[in-house]
C-alpha cells in the first residue's frame, strides 16, 4: 500500500480531540482521567511523528497510540487493585473451605458488557458521520444535542439567529441518519 | 409559519426536529401530529429522526467543553514548544 495520508499536528485538537474523548470516556468512564488520556496521546503522537507512515489516516493512527494508553491504565489500576486484594482476609472455617475461590473468581453474571462495547463503537460511528459534516454545523450540532445547550444561550454564544440554528440543526441532523443509516444499520 | 392546523412537509420537520430536544410547544405538536395521520413523507422524516435521537442517547455521546478543550490545546502547544 502506499503511503497518502499526511501528518498535520496543528489540527490534531480541532479535528480529534472529541472523538478521542468520547472513545475513552467510553471506555474509562471519568472524565477527568479521560481528559488526561487524550492529552497524553497527543503529546505521545508529537513524540513519535516520525513513525507515521501514511497508511492509515491520522485518526486511525491516534486512536492506535490511545488504545495502547487505555490498556496501560487498566494494567496499572489493576495492578494496584491486585496489590489490595492480597490483603483480604478470607473466611477459614473448615466448612467454607474452597468456597472462596470460586466466589472471588468466578465473574459475575453480567449481560451488560456486551451493550456498554455495542454502545461505545456506536458512538464512534456516530462520530465517524460527524467527521464528515461541515465544521460549523457539527459544532452547532455538537453544543446542542451532546452538551444539551438551550437554544437562546447557544445563539448568544454563536451569534446566530433561531432561524439560523434550527436550519444547522436540521442539514446536521438529515446527513447524521443518513450516514448512520448507510455505515451502521445496514452495516 | 402558518397558523392554520395543516401545515406543510417543511414545516413538520422543523417541528419535528424541535421535539427532539423538547422544544416543540403544546400547539405544534398537535399540528404534527394530524400532518403525520396523512403523510408518509412526514412520517418518514419522524422516524429517522427519532431514531437518530435515540442511538445518540443510546450511545451516550461525550465531547469536550469548549473550556477543556482550550485547555487541551495550551498543554499540548507548551509541550510542542518544547521538542
Amino acid at each position: 500500500m502506499t503511503p497518502n495520508h499526511k501528518i498535520d499536528p496543528n489540527h490534531w485538537i480541532t479535528l480529534y480531540s472529541d472523538y478521542l474523548f468520547n472513545y475513552t470516556i467510553s471506555r474509562v468512564n471519568d472524565r477527568e482521567i479521560a481528559q488526561d488520556l487524550v492529552s497524553e496521546t497527543f503529546l505521545s503522537g508529537l513524540k513519535s511523528m516520525d513513525n507515521f507512515r501514511g497508511k492509515a489516516s491520522e485518526r486511525t493512527w491516534l486512536t492506535s497510540i490511545l488504545k495502547r494508553k487505555i490498556i496501560d491504565y487498566y494494567r496499572k489500576i489493576n495492578s494496584n487493585k491486585g496489590k489490595a486484594e492480597v490483603r483480604m482476609q478470607y473466611n477459614t472455617t473448615s466448612e467454607s473451605e474452597g468456597d472462596w475461590l470460586e466466589e472471588r473468581v468466578a465473574d459475575s453474571f453480567d449481560t451488560s458488557a456486551e451493550g456498554v462495547i455495542e454502545n461505545a463503537e456506536l458512538g464512534d460511528a456516530i462520530y465517524d458521520c460527524m467527521s464528515k459534516l461541515p465544521k460549523k454545523q457539527a459544532h452547532i450540532f455538537k453544543l446542542k444535542t451532546i452538551l444539551g445547550y438551550d437554544t437562546e444561550t447557544l445563539c448568544n454564544e454563536l451569534d446566530i439567529t433561531t432561524s439560523n440554528l434550527w436550519v444547522q440543526i436540521h442539514r446536521a441532523r438529515t446527513a447524521l441518519a443518513t450516514c448512520l443509516e448507510k455505515n451502521w444499520f445496514k452495516a | 409559519m402558518e397558523n392554520n392546523v395543516f401545515i406543510s412537509h417543511e414545516h413538520a420537520k422543523h417541528i419535528c426536529d424541535k421535539m427532539q430536544y423538547g422544544e416543540a410547544k403544546f400547539s405544534e405538536r398537535i399540528k404534527l401530529s394530524i400532518r403525520l395521520a396523512w403523510c408518509k413523507l412526514t412520517r418518514t422524516y419522524s422516524k429517522k429522526n427519532s431514531r437518530l435521537t435515540s442511538s445518540i442517547k443510546e450511545a451516550e455521546m461525550n465531547c469536550l467543553k469548549d473550556a477543556e478543550r482550550e485547555k487541551l490545546q495550551r498543554q499540548f502547544e507548551k509541550e510542542r514548544r518544547k521538542l
